[in-house]
């Protein structure tokens, strides 16, 4: 039944990933959880093992060798970022610990310096909590509003609803690159350019974005752009915050502490200059280093390759799944990357969850840190198959035979 | 029969089935056979809100004994649900108080009771025995 492709060559990628060989609950792992978070491969794992068997010192602060080449492999990491999104300057690449930590980042510091009684920030119905609530917060305590484009029915973005809610009191605008529930693919760069009409400032939600297709800071012309190291084969706790420089340097420092500053006296203190002056403390050092490599991983594979591969494997799961009675697809956007998500008649999306878990299959059920899309689409929450470009047609196959078996308990 | 002995025959019940199919198709039956609670109980504060599924929880103490009832919107979750309500209701507040649940351990379900399943079925074990308490001081 499967296809065979031949963008990318399979077998020999399966064998760098050493979780995918796995067996849970007595069948073969098909991991179809890649939107929650990616599987690493052994070369970052490697890394990892390598830096704190024979690098580990910390940056930035001694003189002595270690931590100059720990430093120097941090720095270099920051440099291979900054050319996989093509950024201009590579002190416009901040770590974090993630996109929430990227997020908060801004809103905070943004929020401090910039937003006023009345001000407005917009984002999108299908965001992430992690792109909400951070808003909301900093909304709440400087008395500006929040205002939400509405998506139809298949999850795309209306524009024309967007160009109706900017004005002169849009401070910012934040909107996700693909949301994570719907697979929808926004026109970012589209959403950029009318923002930047009304002079307000754009971030872009890229966590899901990153893993699957090219992206160009330069070419979208966004002020900031986020994402995580663990959705792309990186490790946990290390993230992205892409600031255009001249915006950064307008932003106060959102945590205070060492490495972040020029001088301290108890008087008064001046702060370090970009990226420093947003990274206190000592830092995720072998994140950002790990991170580094999952890039060098993904760009010797070509990140194209990974976007082709990956869209025949979104079309061949849903051909396939649409010929089960009862499935609907949630997200049905023209622009779509890796992810189906779905409802199944007379069933709950927990109930489909444990069984095919039974099986071997890991898929995501619930509101996928979405709720408020849930409620648009009037449903408790979905259960979501993401796909990564080391799964297979065949481990589609062995999902749909699954989802087919959990269909007949539950039904 | 005390908390103990429905237990006990719980256990006897799912040592028929060897194959988790067989097991997770009792529980689907134990789901659809639970009697739904009363409309007018599916109240936001007999709703235990889990991140995967609800759960809705009522309790009543009649003639010194709790009467629980319960539903959820998931049929798993649902079918041991019933399970409780089999093992809790119309027990005395001191019996439940003083119980343990050892039983959903020893049919090999007690990844249900986890955390991370937010499913609800946890919270709603804490809420039984909450109520057991609160109902201690009345009898
Ligand atoms: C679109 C989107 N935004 C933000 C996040 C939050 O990412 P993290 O938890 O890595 O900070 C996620 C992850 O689930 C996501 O999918």
């Amino acid at each position: 039944m499967s296809t065979q492709t031949d963008i990318l060559d399979l077998k020999k990628i399966r064998a760098d990933f050493p979780i995918l060989a796995q067996e849970v609950n007595g069948k073969p792992l098909v991991y179809f959880d890649n939107g929650a978070t990616s599987q690493k491969p052994q070369q970052v794992i490697d890394v990892i093992n390598t830096y704190y068997s024979n690098e580990n010192s910390n940056i930035h602060r001694g003189i002595h060798t270690l931590s100059q080449v720990a430093t120097d492999a941090y720095e270099k990491a920051r440099k291979v970022v900054q050319a996989f999104i093509n950024a201009e300057h590579e002190h416009e690449v901040i770590f974090t610990s993630g996109t929430t930590g990227s997020i908060n980042t801004i809103a905070s510091s943004f929020g401090k310096a910039h937003l006023k009684e009345g001000d407005e920030i917009i984002i999108s119905t299908m965001e992430h909590h992690s792109n909400i609530v951070p808003w909301q917060m900093i909304c709440e305590e400087k008395g500006a509003n929040l205002k939400v484009v509405p998506i139809n029915d298949a999850g795309e973005f209306l524009f024309d609803e967007y160009e109706k809610l900017l004005s002169s009191k849009t401070k910012l605008v934040a909107v996700t690159h693909v949301s994570n529930t719907l697979g929808t693919i926004n026109p970012v760069k589209e959403i950029i350019a009318k923002a930047q009409e009304h002079g307000a400032l754009t971030l872009i939600d890229g966590a899901q974005a990153v893993p699957h297709k090219k992206v160009d800071v330069r070419d979208l012309d966004c002020d900031f752009y986020v994402f995580s190291g663990h959705k792309m084969l990186g490790p946990t706790g290390v993230g992205i915050l892409y600031g255009k420089e001249t915006i950064l340097n307008e932003l106060p420092p959102y945590q205070g502490g060492g490495d972040m500053i020029k001088t301290v006296t108890f008087e008064k203190t001046t702060y370090n200059e970009l990226p420093h002056k947003f990274e206190a403390g000592t830092p995720n050092i072998v994140g950002g280093i790990a991170l580094a490599s999952a890039i060098e991983y993904m760009n010797a594979i070509g990140i194209d390759n990974i976007a082709s591969y990956e869209d025949e494997l979104l079309t061949y799961a849903t051909a396939q799944i649409k010929t089960i009675e009862g499935v609907r697809i949630i997200g049905e956007a023209q622009n779509k990357a890796s992810v189906l998500s779905f409802v199944v008649d007379g069933t709950h999306p927990s109930d489909i969850g444990m069984i095919v878990d039974k099986l071997g299959i890991a898929i995501r059920t619930g509101h996928h840190c979405t709720e408020p899309l849930m409620n648009r689409f009037n449903i408790p929450g979905t259960a979501r198959a993401s796909f990564a470009f080391y799964n297979t047609t065949k481990e589609i196959d062995v999902f749909i035979e699954a989802l087919k078996k959990a269909i007949k308990m539950l039904v | 029969m005390s908390i103990a002995e429905i237990q006990a025959e719980i256990v006897d019940e799912f040592a028929l089935f060897d194959e988790w199919m067989d097991k997770y198709e009792h529980l689907i039956e134990l789901g659809k056979d639970l009697p739904v609670i009363a409309e007018e109980f599916k109240t936001e504060d007999n709703l235990i809100k889990g991140c995967q599924s609800r759960v809705w929880l009522h309790a009543n103490l009649n003639d010194g004994k709790i009467e629980f009832t319960a539903e959820s919107d998931a049929i798993i979750t649902k079918g041991i649900v019933a399970l409780m309500i089999r093992v809790f209701s119309n027990q005395t507040p001191k019996n439940i108080a003083s119980s343990n649940v050892d039983f959903i351990d020893e049919i090999g379900l007690k990844e249900h009771l986890s955390p991370t399943r937010s499913n609800g079925l946890l919270s709603m074990l804490k809420q039984i025995k909450m109520y057991s308490i609160a109902y201690q001081a009345k009898v």
